[in-house]
């Protein structure tokens, strides 16, 4: 109310209105100052985001740029031949990798996706605050004391290296970051979706799983990918644990020779041809993981 | 509070209900008793307590952290905060709609109808049918959907959704449907046709419905109770409360004096 008054008559207790400035054309240097300004903000922010991506491309570049004269069909489907022997590829530790990352999202999701429903869902108890803390932590461990852990826990009583142990360590990295996006995108989903269920006489459990869980599942499929795209490039937790091999894997009980273990091996020794490979299991482990993420973004979009 | 008929076998009846968040006290010792097939609107000022009571009635209340409640709250007779009683049997026969339309967005219309029966195991296809066009028809939304079934519930407008969360608690076929504010969210095109949807319904349920809006609990109810601060200052037949309220604060109230 006062603030109206004042507006229409700003000296008090004079009746006349004052006149204002109509015309827009007269420009005052305050407005071109704070143009040029604005300018110069954006600017800044679209060099600071570009150079934000920059090494995404460069990355991207590079590892194609050195790859690409290792591709051929002999890399996917050979081993690696002796020092000495020109050819061969690295068709176990990629088979190695797709078997030790499905291991490792088996064994992990349920855990994870559980931990992030109750999160959410039964987000009162105290319990909650603890295990969130945990999770929080567990994604902060890094990874190569996750793989010493798999090593005390599988690799030592078992007797042995193992691809089961190499996937019990990812699966440990793949829990957290599971569990929290989970959590977030069932927070996401408004409580009055809920208390609709609740009030059409659906029990709990049958609200989160059938409505809150499988109405979020774009959401949550995006995160298993990530989460997935993330063990896929683990290397150390994979040292203490699948180790490594020169043979095609034959049990899920022996060491076997996975991508990153075996791009790290090859990139430090001293033989320019096992250099070459390194750089073509680079680039494939890049792709794989590109192509996981672009190929679930395209699918949950035409699905949405 | 004054009762000028008294109301022989209700359908529903709180007794002595007080309800809390925590330790605020936010409906006190509330009695009151609603007749078979008709229609009670509850009004008042906005805090006073009326939708907290409604939400008592079929054991919502508690699904707000730190919510409590003393009391019993009949329904036929029975108590549905007996030992024993599951919330979910409770809200099986005393259905609710919110004030803002909830359809599950990740569903069709046809779905969204069915859903209670469906993830109650219902998988019969021509009696999902059945429940669809009988439900959707009842709530008065048939005409407007029957071609697009199978788009998502969150496609319709707003008053269409409204009616489409009618639908739905329908489906199941509850003897009491409870009503928080249906129509605050909506345009009075909307509004009217739900309102000319209540006094339909009730031929077949009983209608408790939570309104601000006075006119609207004039025309399309039975009776009224006036909240004030979680207490209900006068619970009478509405053409009584609404001409010659026996309470100066009801009179006060509906005369557009407070609130």
């Amino acid at each position: 109310m006062t603030s109206a008054t004042s507006t229409v008559s700003p000296t008090s207790g004079s009746s006349r209105p004052r006149a204002r400035a109509v015309s827009m054309a007269q420009v005052s240097y305050r407005d071109i100052r704070r143009k040029w300004f604005n300018r110069f903000m954006l600017g800044t922010l679209g060099v600071a985001a570009l150079v934000a991506v920059l090494p995404l491309i460069s990355v991207l570049y590079y590892v194609f740029k050195q790859g690409i004269a290792g591709l051929n069909l002999e890399f996917f489907t050979q081993l690696p031949k002796p020092v000495g022997e020109t050819g061969g590829g690295l068709g176990n530790s990629i088979l190695g990798t797709l078997t030790v990352v499905m291991m490792a999202t088996v064994i992990g999701l349920p855990f994870g996706i559980a931990s992030g429903v109750f999160l959410s869902e039964f987000s009162r108890s105290r319990f909650t605050y603890t295990l969130r803390f945990c999770v929080e932590l567990l994604a902060g461990i890094p990874s190569i004391i996750l793989g010493i852990f798999a090593y005390a826990l599988i690799v030592v009583p078992m007797g042995g290296f193992s691809a089961l142990a190499g996937a019990v360590a990812l699966a440990i990295i793949l829990v957290p970051t599971v569990a929290k996006t989970t959590e977030e995108v069932l927070k996401l989903v408004p409580d009055h979706i809920r208390e609709a269920g609740l009030a059409l006489g659906l029990p709990r459990w049958k609200v989160i799983l059938r409505i809150v869980l499988w109405g979020s599942r774009a959401g949550i499929s995006t995160g298993i990918m990530l989460a997935i795209a993330r063990i896929s490039g683990e290397t150390a937790p994979l040292i203490f644990t699948a180790l490594n091999s020169q043979y095609w894997p034959h049990g899920l009980l022996e060491p076997v020779s996975t991508l990153p273990v075996q791009i790290y091996t090859y990139a430090i020794a001293p033989f320019e041809d096992w250099n070459r490979l390194a750089w073509t299991g680079a680039m494939t482990l890049v792709f794989f993981v590109l192509i996981a993420n672009v190929s679930m973004r395209l699918i949950l979009r035409r699905k949405a | 509070m004054s009762q000028s008929k008294p109301i022989v076998n209700p359908i529903l009846e709180a007794r002595s209900v007080d309800a809390y968040f925590g330790a605020f006290h936010a409906v006190k010792n509330v009695t009151l008793s609603v007749r078979p097939n008709t229609v009670t609107a509850m009004i008042g000022p906005s805090g006073c307590g009326k939708s907290t009571f409604l939400r008592t009635l079929n054991r919502m209340h508690e699904e707000i952290p730190g919510a409590t409640m003393k009391g019993q709250v009949l329904l036929a007779g029975e108590d549905i905060y007996a030992r024993g009683i599951d919330p979910v049997q409770v809200r099986r026969r005393i259905g609710m709609v919110f004030q803002k339309p909830n359809p599950f967005p990740s569903l069709s219309i046809y779905e969204n109808v069915v859903v209670g029966l469906t993830l109650a195991g219902v998988k019969n296809r021509s009696v999902l049918d059945e429940v669809v066009e009988r439900s959707l028809k009842h709530a008065a939304l048939w005409n407007e959907v029957k071609d697009k079934l199978k788009q998502p519930g969150t496609s319709l407008s707003g008053g269409q959704q409204q009616r489409l969360c009618i639908a739905r608690a329908l489906s199941v076929e509850p003897p009491v449907l409870l009503m928080d504010e249906p129509t605050s969210a909506l345009d009075p095109i909307s509004t009217a046709k739900i309102e000319e949807l209540l006094v339909e319904l009730k031929k077949d349920v009983t209608v408790v419905v939570v309104t601000h809006n006075m006119q609207q609990a004039a025309r399309v109810s039975d009776r009224t109770a006036f909240f004030l601060l979680g207490e209900v200052i006068e619970y009478e037949e509405s053409s009584t409360l609404f001409s010659v309220p026996k309470d100066k604060r009801t009179e006060a109230y509906i005369t557009g004096r407070f609130g």
